[in-house]
């Protein structure tokens, strides 16, 4: 037991010593959080706007102000030009394309409907279809400002919507918690990878393996330090969080560290698992991002996992990130107890066996 | 009493043979010299002694126990010091000391005689990195790191690589100094002239030993005469020397070239008038004693 006390020691001393280290540790989970949180934003605003208006009509009129009153669109462009709209969809200098047709006005008084030409620019699927998301919404609830004919009366079932957990769909309050979640997992892999490797590039690997210390003693001792860090950094990602984004903490604080002590081990265990396969801190570090992105990417994070192919779901199993993300937006957000989580936890934990059991294995102190 | 003995180890990577059937035998409490250029095979007969290596075949002994079966109880009485520097650049002199002892379950204070000597002259820069140390000042740095806990057995990989000539006959007085305490030391070097400071001597290349004996007795068993010669030319004599008949070889040693003589009838007087004859210049001869690098140049040639 003291041997391990020593090593941890010797850890955290050169934890200290290191210049990139502790910014790194405490700057990291904040800095990430803030910028990640303003900039993956999915709410588009300002898209721009092109418009041909072939009608002229009050109703007309009426119908492209509603678009400019939304917030969403700015006028970007007006003609009479259907060509010339489209050449500036296709050259982006326009978003989305709104064509009236001529007699949209003298259609909607006599029929009691008439239609409007969309045209989005798709080369970023995701603002095209927020756009027609956005526009729809506008051309459905337009009103004209003429009276229907009889008959014609507008009937049907109105959906009214409610975002529950998140009521204003702000994204931020979404963002933080899976960023702060994110970040916690990547950093602790990253720094456990490249500090066992680091042992073997310098060589004081050798000077260890000739003292009476253990496999296991080793292990532990490297192990350790950042789990605590772990915890270090969920506290201060967690403050910067509440702090600058009053991201609201619906569960139990106690759950959330309980949660990460749990879950940390899998991402050490994996950098151990990797340094055991590297010879140099590059090496680490190329194949600890080669996994890193993919957990990334595939957490749920950017693209919700239940959007994905059967197949991408099964293989999303694997990855440690997700449980992560979705703990912590279950708890933060939807103030999830502890009975809703143990399923998660208890994957996490198992998670954690294999993969140190894994790293263990495939260690191998004496050559 | 042997402190450390192998019995035909053997050691390959891959096609390399590293280790042919190598048997030696150090006496307690004696200096014992691993003499050979860079890939002799040092470093893998070091990391076999040390627990860090599985020879493939042969076994060993060292303070009594087997590296293979006995590792955990024999790294407490090792002391080894790798090739490169490997200790914690990034603490200090102190720090790495305390961190050594204390994973030994000793502490400074406890051994603080064995390494007095050695301490008190690295104690100024206790609080400096051990990476902003000198080549001299590491090295000794890693001696105390070696002997915190007081070993039986001190293994020495190549300890005066990088270090100035001052410094390499400061750890070598040391070294000579910790024999009153018993220790046996291993140490290997590709150096000649540290041969001559060690008690005993073993000549190693390409994995196999050419000759185990004590320095004076390894110089005294080069079988030739021996002389040193000098001229202005050095390279064209080396070259006109080769040539001369009855000679078993000549190479460059130092200011002079070293020339050894199969037909022992040669005198001074003839190797002198060959070189006359062949109009060099400034001819000096002298006969000289053998040192342990020509004994090592002698075997292999042989």
């Amino acid at each position: 037991m003291r041997t391990i006390l020593f090593l941890v020691q010797k850890e955290f001393l050169q934890i200290r010593r290191n210049k990139m280290m502790l910014p790194m540790i405490l700057i990291m989970p904040v800095f990430q959080t803030l910028l990640l949180s303003f900039a993956a934003n999915y709410e588009i605003k300002n898209l721009h706007l092109g418009v041909v208006d072939n009608d002229l009509s009050p109703a007309s009129r009426q119908l492209v102000s509603k678009f400019t009153a939304s917030g969403y669109f700015q006028i970007k462009d007006a003609g009479f030009s259907t060509a010339e709209a489209a050449e500036d969809l296709a050259r982006d200098r326009t978003d989305l394309l709104l064509e009236i047709p001529a007699n949209f006005e003298r259609d909607l008084v006599r029929e009691g409907h008439a239609s409007v030409n969309l045209t989005a620019n798709a080369i970023n699927a995701t603002k095209a279809g927020l756009a027609m998301g956005y526009a729809g919404g506008i051309v459905r609830d337009f009103t004209p400002p003429v009276p229907a004919p009889a008959g014609s009366r507008r009937q049907g079932v109105e959906v009214v919507y409610s975002n529950w957990y998140n009521p204003r769909l702000d994204y931020k309050t979404f963002m933080v918690p899976g960023i702060l979640g994110e970040i916690v997992a990547l950093i602790i892999c990253f720094l456990t990878a490249l500090n066992i490797v680091r042992e073997r590039e310098i060589g004081t690997i050798e000077q260890l393996n000739v003292t009476p210390i253990h496999k296991w003693q080793f292990i532990l001792g490297k192990l350790l330090p950042f789990w605590i860090l772990s915890l270090f950094m969920m506290t201060v990602g967690l403050t910067a969080g509440w702090l600058v984004f009053r991201i609201p903490i619906e569960g139990d604080l106690w759950l959330v560290f309980l949660y990460t002590l749990t879950f940390a081990p899998t991402m050490l265990g994996l950098g151990f698992l990797i340094s055991n396969f590297a010879e140099s801190q590059q090496q680490a570090m190329f194949t600890a991002w080669f996994f890193m992105i993919i957990f990334i990417l595939m957490c749920g994070l950017f693209t919700p996992v239940e959007s994905m192919p059967q197949w991408a779901q099964w293989l999303n199993t694997l990855n440690p990130v997700k449980y992560f993300v979705e703990f912590m937006r279950l708890v933060l957000l939807k103030g999830a107890g502890f009975a809703e989580i143990r399923q998660n936890l208890m994957t996490v934990f198992a998670y954690a066996v294999v993969v140190n059991g894994l790293a263990v294995w495939t260690y191998r102190k004496r050559a | 009493m042997s402190s450390i003995t192998t019995t035909n180890l053997s050691k390959a990577y891959g096609e390399v043979q590293a280790l042919k059937n190598i048997n030696l035998s150090v006496r307690e409490g004696e200096i014992f010299g691993l003499i050979g250029p860079d890939g002799a095979g040092k470093t893998t007969l070091f990391r076999i002694l040390a627990t860090l290596l599985l020879p493939d075949s042969g076994s060993a002994r060292v303070a009594g126990l087997d590296p293979v079966g006995d590792y955990k109880k024999l790294r407490t009485k090792l002391g080894y010091m790798p090739g490169r520097f490997s200790l914690y650049q990034d603490l200090t002199v102190r720090e790495n000391l305390e961190f050594f002892a204390s994973v030994f379950g000793s502490s400074i204070e406890e051994n603080y005689e064995l390494i007095r000597e050695i301490y008190v002259q690295i104690e100024p820069f206790r609080d400096r990195r051990a990476g902003a140390l000198s080549g001299g000042m590491k090295q000794k740095l890693a001696l105390c790191c070696a002997l915190i806990h007081k070993p039986e057995v001190l293994l020495l990989d190549e300890p005066g690589t990088g270090v100035d000539p001052v410094s390499r006959q400061e750890f070598w007085d040391m070294l000579r100094r910790l024999r009153q305490w018993g220790i046996t030391i291993l140490v290997s070097t590709p150096y000649m002239d540290e041969a001559e400071l060690c008690d005993r001597i073993a000549l190693i290349q390409q994995g196999e030993i050419l000759t185990i004996d004590t320095p004076e007795k390894v110089r005294a068993a080069y079988p030739r005469p021996l002389f040193a010669v000098r001229a202005d030319d050095m390279y064209r004599l080396i070259r006109d020397l080769r040539e001369l008949p009855g000679a078993a070889g000549c190479y460059a040693f130092g200011e002079s070239a070293h020339l050894s003589l199969r037909d022992t009838a040669i005198g001074l007087d003839d190797v002198r008038r060959y070189l006359i004859e062949r109009r060099h210049e400034a001819v000096e001869v002298s006969p000289t004693p053998a040192t342990i690098e020509d004994c090592f140049i002698e075997f292999l040639n042989h």
